[in-house]
C-alpha cells in the first residue's frame, strides 16, 4: 500500500494525579503547571503507529492545541514513535468550547493531508466526547466512533465498533475520522532512544492567524457554550455493610434485584 | 553549582517510573512466593534500552554517563521494584569497555547493548576470600592458546540468567614472587559453551535474590577471552568499583524515597484515636529525619556521579555516597516499618519486602565498615584499621 499518513489528535492536560482547580470567574480548568499527554490519547497514538507500520510505509503526525506552546505531552507521543507534531497555541484560544477547538484542530489537520484521523473517544479533563464528530463534520470526512479494532486497505478503513451488545463491523472510505476506546491496544513505553530522538523531531508551532481562522470565530469570543455554574460533586455515601448471620447471600441477592442488576 | 536535573534526565526519570508502574507490588510478591527470576521486568527494561544506557552509541548503547544510569536505578527502586536481577547488565561490561581488546568490544558490546547477550555475572568472591580479594585461590593455568581454570566461587549473582561471566582467577599463585595485588587476571567466560565445567547451586537468601555457589572444573578459556594483560586483573576490577558504588547508592536512595513516601502517605491517612497517626511527632519525625538523610545522600551521590562523568577522581565521594545512602535507606526502612505497625509486616504493603531487600545495601557489594576504613585511611590519612 502507498504511504499512509495518520493524524492523531492529542490533548495535553494537567496531571490527573494532582488536585485540579477551576478558575472561579470562567469555570475553566486551570492549566498553569506542566501538562502531560492525556492517557486516553496514548491508545490513539499506539493505534496510529501500528497502522502506519502495517501499511508498510507511513507515519504519524500529532495535532494538538495547548496553552503556552506546551510540548511536554507531545514529546511523550513523539518518543513513542510519532514523526512530527503540529501545535496550535494562542492566548486568544483560552476559554474555547469543544466546537471552537474542533475548528482549530480541523484547520491544522488539513495541513497534514491525512488518510486517517484518530482521536480518543473523550478527553480525561473535559469529557464532552463531542469533538471528534465535530471535527469529522468540519473536515467533511466520515466518522466512526468507539473503535476497538481497525484495518486499512484499498482506500477504505474497516473497523469493529464497540456497542452495548457487542460490536458492529463498519467500513468507510478514507480519509476518515475514528475514535478509539481506552484499552484496545497496549500503548508502548517510550524507549531511551525514542526519548532522545523525540528531541530532534519537528514541532510546527502555529497561531490562529497562521491557520487563517477569522478572529472571533474561535476561543472565548467564538464559544457558543458557557459554563454558568459549577457545583462540587456530592461525596460518596458510605456503603452498607452486610454482616453474615447465615442470611447474607439472600440479602445480597435482594439488594442486587432492587438495583435491577439481576 | 546547579542542583537541577536537566530536561533529558527528567525525561529518563519519568519514563522509567512509567515502565515500573507496570510492575506493581503484586508482581514482586508473586515472584517471591515462587522464587522466580523477574524475566518480564528484565526483558522490558532491556528492550527499552534502559540497561544499555552506559554502552557507547558506537556499540548500539545509549552513550550516557553514570548520572543517567543512577537516575534509572533510583527510579526502579523508588517504584518498589528491585534492580538486583539486572543492574549488573548495566555496568559489568565496563571492564570490557575500558580494558578489553578492540575485537572483544566489537564482538560482545553490540550484542549486550541489543539485549541478545547477558553479561551480568562477575565471579570474584570465594568461600575463603571475601573482601580480601588478593587471597582468592581459583587458578588459571596457561596451556598453549588456552587457559585451564579450576576453583570455587560464592555469592555469584545471576549466573543462571547470564550468558557471559567475568571471572577473576590467579594466573600466578600467591607467594610465587609477584606482589599479592599482581598475578590476578580477568577472563570473559562464555557460559553457553562451558558445559559441566561450570556448575552452580543457588544459595537461598532472605529475599528473592538469585545468587549461587559456583564450581569450576577444568574450564577451558581461549587466550583471546582474557581481558587486558595477564596479571593486572585486580586493577581492572578496582577500576569499576566507583561506578558500582554510585549505582548501588542510587538504589538505596530509591529505596529511601519509596519508604518515606509510602510511610508519609500511610501515616497521613491512617486514623487512630480520632486523628491521623502522622499528627503525632513520634511517628512524623522519624519519617522526616529519614527523608532528610535520603536527600543528603542523594546530593553526595550526584556529586560523585558528576565527578565520575567528568573523569575526575571520585573514590572518596563514591564510597561516602554508598555509606550515606545505605544508612539512610535503612533508617527510612525502620521509620516506615514502625509507622506501618502491624501492617508493615503484612506482605501486601511491600514494606517488609523492601525492608529485607534494602538491608543488603549496607553489606554488599562492600561492607560499610570497609567504606569507613577507606575514608579514615585514604581520605583522612589515619592508620590502616584492618
Amino acid at each position: 500500500m502507498r504511504f499512509m499518513n495518520v493524524v492523531v489528535c492529542v490533548k495535553q492536560i494537567p496531571d490527573p494525579a494532582a488536585p485540579a482547580r477551576l478558575d472561579p470567574s470562567t469555570w475553566t480548568l486551570e492549566r498553569e503547571g506542566k501538562l502531560i499527554l492525556d492517557e486516553s490519547d496514548s491508545y490513539g497514538v499506539e493505534m496510529g503507529l501500528q497502522l502506519a507500520d502495517q501499511a508498510g510505509g507511513g507515519e504519524v503526525t500529532l495535532v494538538s492545541m495547548a496553552p503556552r506552546n506546551e510540548t511536554s505531552g507531545l514529546r511523550t507521543a513523539l518518543a513513542m514513535g510519532a514523526a512530527r507534531a503540529i501545535l496550535v497555541s494562542d492566548p486568544v484560544l483560552g476559554g474555547s468550547d469543544a466546537l471552537g477547538t474542533a475548528k482549530v484542530l480541523a484547520a491544522a489537520i488539513r495541513r497534514a493531508e491525512p488518510d486517517l484521523v484518530v482521536a480518543a473517544t473523550e478527553s480525561t479533563d473535559g469529557y464532552t466526547g463531542t469533538l471528534p464528530v465535530q471535527l469529522a463534520e468540519l473536515l467533511g470526512f466520515p466518522s466512526v466512533t468507539f473503535v476497538k479494532k481497525v484495518t486499512v486497505g484499498d482506500g477504505k478503513v474497516h473497523v469493529e465498533r464497540q456497542t452495548e451488545a457487542g460490536f458492529d463491523e463498519v467500513e468507510t472510505p478514507l480519509p476518515a475520522v475514528i475514535t478509539v476506546t481506552a484499552g484496545v491496544v497496549e500503548p508502548r513505553y517510550p524507549s531511551f532512544k525514542g526519548i532522545m530522538a523525540a528531541k530532534g523531531k519537528p514541532v510546527d508551532q502555529l497561531t490562529v492567524a497562521d491557520l487563517g481562522l477569522p478572529e472571533g470565530s474561535v476561543g472565548a469570543a467564538g464559544a457558543r457554550q458557557e459554563v454558568v455554574s459549577v457545583e462540587p460533586a456530592e461525596s460518596r455515601k458510605a456503603g452498607e455493610i452486610i454482616v453474615d448471620e447465615g442470611d447474607a447471600h439472600t440479602r445480597i441477592v435482594a439488594y442486587l434485584e432492587q438495583l435491577k442488576v439481576i | 553549582m546547579d542542583f537541577h536535573l536537566d530536561e533529558d534526565q527528567i525525561a529518563v526519570a519519568e519514563a522509567v517510573a512509567g515502565v515500573c508502574a507496570k510492575f506493581p507490588g503484586r508482581y514482586w510478591q508473586e515472584l517471591e512466593e515462587t522464587g522466580a527470576y523477574p524475566e518480564e521486568f528484565v526483558r522490558t527494561l532491556t528492550d527499552l534500552g534502559w540497561l544499555s544506557i552506559l554502552i557507547p552509541e558506537e556499540y548500539g548503547g545509549g552513550g550516557r554517563g553514570i548520572t543517567e544510569a543512577a537516575i534509572v536505578l533510583e527510579e526502579i527502586h523508588r517504584s518498589g521494584a528491585n534492580a538486583n536481577a539486572c543492574h549488573a547488565q548495566m555496568y559489568t561490561m565496563g571492564t570490557v569497555l575500558r580494558h578489553g581488546s578492540r575485537e572483544q568490544k566489537d564482538r560482545y558490546l553490540p550484542e549486550i547493548a541489543a539485549g541478545r547477550l547477558r553479561l551480568q555475572a562477575f565471579g570474584i568472591t570465594e568461600p575463603d576470600a571475601g573482601i580480601d580479594t588478593t587471597r582468592i585461590q581459583t587458578r588459571a593455568e596457561r596451556d598453549g592458546d588456552r587457559y585451564i581454570i579450576n576453583g570455587q566461587k560464592t555469592f555469584i549473582s545471576r549466573i543462571e540468567y547470564s550468558d557471559l561471566m567475568l571471572l577473576l582467577a590467579r594466573t600466578t599463585p600467591l607467594g610465587e614472587g609477584a606482589p599479592p595485588a599482581e598475578g590476578l587476571s580477568v577472563f570473559l567466560v562464555d557460559l553457553r559453551d562451558a558445559g559441566d565445567a561450570v556448575q552452580f547451586s543457588r544459595i537461598p537468601v532472605m529475599f528473592n535474590h538469585h545468587t549461587y555457589q559456583v564450581f569450576i572444573n577444568d574450564l577451558e578459556v581461549p587466550v583471546e577471552n582474557r581481558v587486558g594483560e595477564e596479571g593486572r586483573g585486580l586493577r581492572y576490577i578496582i577500576d569499576g568499583w566507583n561506578a558500582e558504588r554510585i549505582l548501588i547508592a542510587s538504589e538505596a536512595i530509591g529505596d529511601g524515597r519509596f519508604f518515606t513516601e509510602k510511610a508519609a502517605s500511610y501515616a497521613t491517612s491512617r486514623v487512630v484515636f480520632g486523628k491521623p497517626i502522622a499528627s503525632n511527632q513520634g511517628v512524623q519525625f522519624p519519617i522526616a529525619e529519614a527523608y532528610a538523610a535520603v536527600q543528603a545522600a542523594g546530593l553526595m551521590r550526584f556529586k560523585a556521579a558528576t565527578l565520575f562523568d567528568s573523569g575526575a577522581p571520585c573514590g572518596a565521594e563514591s564510597n561516602m555516597a554508598k555509606l550515606l545512602a545505605s544508612k539512610a535507606s535503612w533508617q527510612a526502612a525502620n521509620a516506615a516499618l514502625t509507622a506501618f505497625g502491624g501492617n508493615g509486616f503484612a506482605r501486601e504493603f511491600d514494606v517488609e519486602r523492601k525492608f529485607r531487600e534494602t538491608k543488603l545495601l549496607e553489606i554488599a557489594p562492600v561492607s560499610n565498615n570497609l567504606v569507613l576504613s577507606y575514608v579514615g585511611q585514604r581520605v583522612l590519612g589515619m592508620p590502616k584499621s584492618y
